[in-house]
């Protein structure tokens, strides 16, 4: 069964192939079901490669299928291959799953939309790229994932592209990952010119050999890239803006699946950050906990329902890298598995008010909701008691091993995450009581109706899995790490051990619990029972993100403008002029050298002679002397 | 060395001779027939050289070499002629100098 892994990738493809020649003619509802069936499909094969990798001995969970030579050039060469071992499949599995949940949800969501097939094109070319991103067995490949997303990504912000906003988000998001991007491809290069292959195995393999200079600059370019797509500081700015998409395309590739390919990416290569100096794991735990303070902070403030997910988003995902750093790389992917549930939860919530409100983000004229949307209300109450921290919800148990984590490799790193998850806690409870609780604050015209059971079922099904997800990786004992002791195999030995006992666990456990509950009771004083004027916890500049976005949009308009348009002028004047140069040199000779060209047949003999003599008084001058 | 009682110089000499009048004729005249003659004029004058030299250093080399120059002669002259012949027919009386179309 495991060669058959292509088969995973091949479903979107196909469902994308279809759609795009008969997308039109299929028309809606049927377009939208083909996209979610080749999505169930690449789930189920996904589940078959699963179970066929767990009927093996762990030690040889890793299994290359190799599909063709790819990019064949002299001693260079990549084969198109797909590398399935446990975190590929775990990513992949997740990827399918929450894929195919949001998908069904988008067949009632784009309802009406005149642009419903190709919507779904765009969905399932996204879903084939970021397959071929965790899938892929090279950098080249993952490379060539990591841009098909985020082309898709730029097609789906900017879906509903009449309004210049949203085109300009679309914009945005794809230039802003282009920096990341260039962090990405330098990596690859450096590590074709250190290990002369780009495929992982082979990098694993001879990580030994690099010198640690190498591997820290490779890890921290990589983690340029990661920072991009997995929005962290300073290049997070992306992403509140991606909201601009629809609901669904915020939950999928915004919040569950797309964003965590940075995080993907540094776990992947965790034989190289072994290697690498020790300060390059602990600039990515630093910049990974700074971006959860910072966007957490600038979650309290947001009005927009979709902007507190967002920020809420690059929060979680600044956990994530603060796991990568710490080497919890299974607390990294427990949470990004977790966060990929209950996120997804989230905004398909969200999208579910946004919908029964005619299109208003606006939590200000929210209010009371609970009534009129039980579905929605209760599944979005169990995602924001598991994103809050609360036992046993999942996302209770995976933050919490990040902390530990964090707490063995520095106390700062904890207290900064636990500051981060008292917060968290805050603003989610906030979004909660402005939306499901309080005094009805919406107009009198709007009626909220809960939607129809297609967008219903994904809402319940994804807060089945927030609530038991935990279960995926329990601390208790060693024998309940099941998604530990699945990834081993993918993680080289290189993952941290804790050296915490299990006294010191249960206090951590305890502390953030109560965090969580701080967090809640602030919110329940300020926004329920209205105790302190909730001006008075909106600070303006967290409103504004604290104007990092102003800062990069006042340097990339002022001196970065100038410095870019330096560098241009030196492409247009001296690259292009040398070889502009070269083109008008020739020109110009040749210009000179017709004259030679007489058209006489007697002055080309006279010159044949003339050349014959001269070679005679050569042979001769040379001879004699 | 000597050849039917002359030395190989004068043969030698006369080469050249015949070869500095072919080439000087086809400089100065502009009729093609007569610049025709004054080529083969050259080639008959390098083949003076060759036999000699070959008869003069007792090496059949030389002979066999004026073969070739013959064979390719004889082609020269057929596309040559044929040539005058294709411009005589459009324009009578025209000079090589006359034909520069394919001046660059």
């Amino acid at each position: 069964m495991l060669e058959a892994a292509w088969l995973i990738c091949a479903f979107p493809l196909a469902g994308f192939a279809v759609l795009l020649a008969l997308g039109r003619r299929l028309g809606e509802p049927r377009a939208g079901w083909v996209a979610t069936l080749a999505m169930a499909g690449s789930f189920v094969c996904s589940l078959a490669v699963f179970a066929s990798l767990m009927g093996r001995d762990p030690a040889e969970r890793r299994f290359v299928v190799t599909l063709f030579e790819w990019v064949p050039a002299g001693d260079f060469s990549v084969d198109a291959g797909l590398l399935v071992d446990p975190l590929s499949v775990t990513m992949a599995l997740f990827v399918t799953g929450v894929g195919a949940l949001i998908h069904l949800y988008a067949v009632g969501y784009m309802h009406g939309d005149g642009d419903f097939s190709k919507f779904f094109v765009y969905l399932n070319l996204f879903a084939f790229s970021m397959l071929v991103l965790v899938l892929g067995d090279s950098l080249a490949l993952t490379f060539l994932g990591w841009e098909g997303v985020g082309v898709c990504s730029y097609l789906l912000i900017s879906f509903w592209f009449t309004d210049e906003a949203n085109a300009t988000a679309g914009k945005k998001a794809f230039i802003t990952n282009r920096v990341g991007d260039w962090g990405f491809m330098l990596a690859m290069f450096w590590a074709f010119g250190a290990l002369g292959s780009v495929r992982y195995l082979d990098l694993f393999g001879q990580a030994d050999s690099l010198s640690s200079t190498t591997a820290t600059a490779i890890v921290i370019l990589l983690f340029l890239g990661a920072a991009g797509k997995s929005a962290q500081l300073p290049l997070y700015i992306w992403l509140p803006d991606a909201m601009a998409g629809p609901t669904p395309v915020s939950a999928l590739i915004h919040a569950a699946t797309m964003v965590t390919a940075g995080v993907y990416l540094m776990v992947r290569v965790n034989p190289l950050i072994a290697v690498a100096d020790a300060w390059a794991p602990d600039v990515i735990a630093w910049v990974g906990v700074a971006t959860a303070l910072f966007a957490a902070g600038a979650a309290m403030a947001q009005n927009d329902i979709k902007k507190v997910l967002a920020y809420s988003t690059i929060s979680q995902l600044g956990y994530m890298m603060l796991a990568v750093g710490t080497g919890a790389y299974v607390a990294a992917i427990f949470h990004m598995v977790t966060h990929a549930f209950f996120k997804a939860l989230l905004f398909l919530g969200s999208g579910s008010v946004i919908h029964a409100l005619d299109g208003d983000q606006d939590m200000r004229r929210y209010g009371a909701l609970r009534a009129a949307m039980p579905v929605t209300a209760v599944t979005f109450i169990v995602g924001w008691l598991a994103i809050a921290g609360v036992p046993p919800l999942a996302g209770f148990w995976s933050k919490d091993e990040i902390l530990a984590y964090a707490w063995d490799a520095s106390p700062a790193l904890w207290v900064v995450g636990i500051v981060t998850a008292v917060l968290t806690a805050f603003y989610m409870s906030r979004l909660v009581f402005m939306t499901f609780y309080g005094e009805a604050r919406y107009g009198t015209e709007v009626h909220p109706h809960e939607p129809s059971r297609l967008m219903t079922a994904p809402l319940v099904a994804l807060a089945a899995a927030a609530v038991v997800a935990g279960g995926l990786n329990l601390p208790f004992t060693k024998d309940l790490h099941f998604l530990g002791a699945w990834l081993e195999p993918s993680l080289f030995a290189n993952e941290a051990h804790l050296s915490l006992g299990a006294g010191a666990q249960w206090l951590l456990a305890l502390v953030s619990m109560a965090g969580a509950a701080i967090g809640i009771a602030g919110a329940v004083a300020v926004y329920l029972q209205h105790r302190l004027p909730a001006s008075r916890v909106e600070w303006p500049a967290a409103a504004r993100a604290f104007y990092v976005d102003e800062t990069w949009t006042r340097f990339v308009g002022g001196p970065g403008r100038r410095a870019f348009e330096g560098v241009a002028a030196f492409d247009a004047n001296v690259v292009d002029g040398a070889v502009d140069g070269v083109g008008r040199s020739v020109r110009a000779g040749g210009t000179l050298l017709r004259r030679v060209q007489t058209g006489f047949v007697r002055s080309y003999a006279l010159l044949t002679a003339a050349g014959a003599v001269a070679l005679l008084v050569w042979f001769l001058v040379r001879t004699s002397f | 060395m000597d050849l039917a009682g002359l030395s190989v110089g004068w043969y030698l000499a006369l080469s050249v001779v015949l070869f500095a009048i072919g080439g000087v004729g086809l400089l100065v005249r502009r009729n093609p027939l007569v610049m025709f003659m004054c080529v083969e004029l050259m080639l008959n004058a390098v083949n003076v050289a060759f036999v000699a030299l070959g008869a003069g250093l007792n090496d059949v080399g030389g002979q066999v070499a004026v073969f070739f120059v013959l064979v390719v002669a004889a082609t020269e002259v057929v596309i040559g002629l044929a040539l005058v012949v294709a411009i005589n027919r459009r324009r009578s009386g025209a000079t090589a100098d006359d034909v520069s179309l394919l001046k660059g």
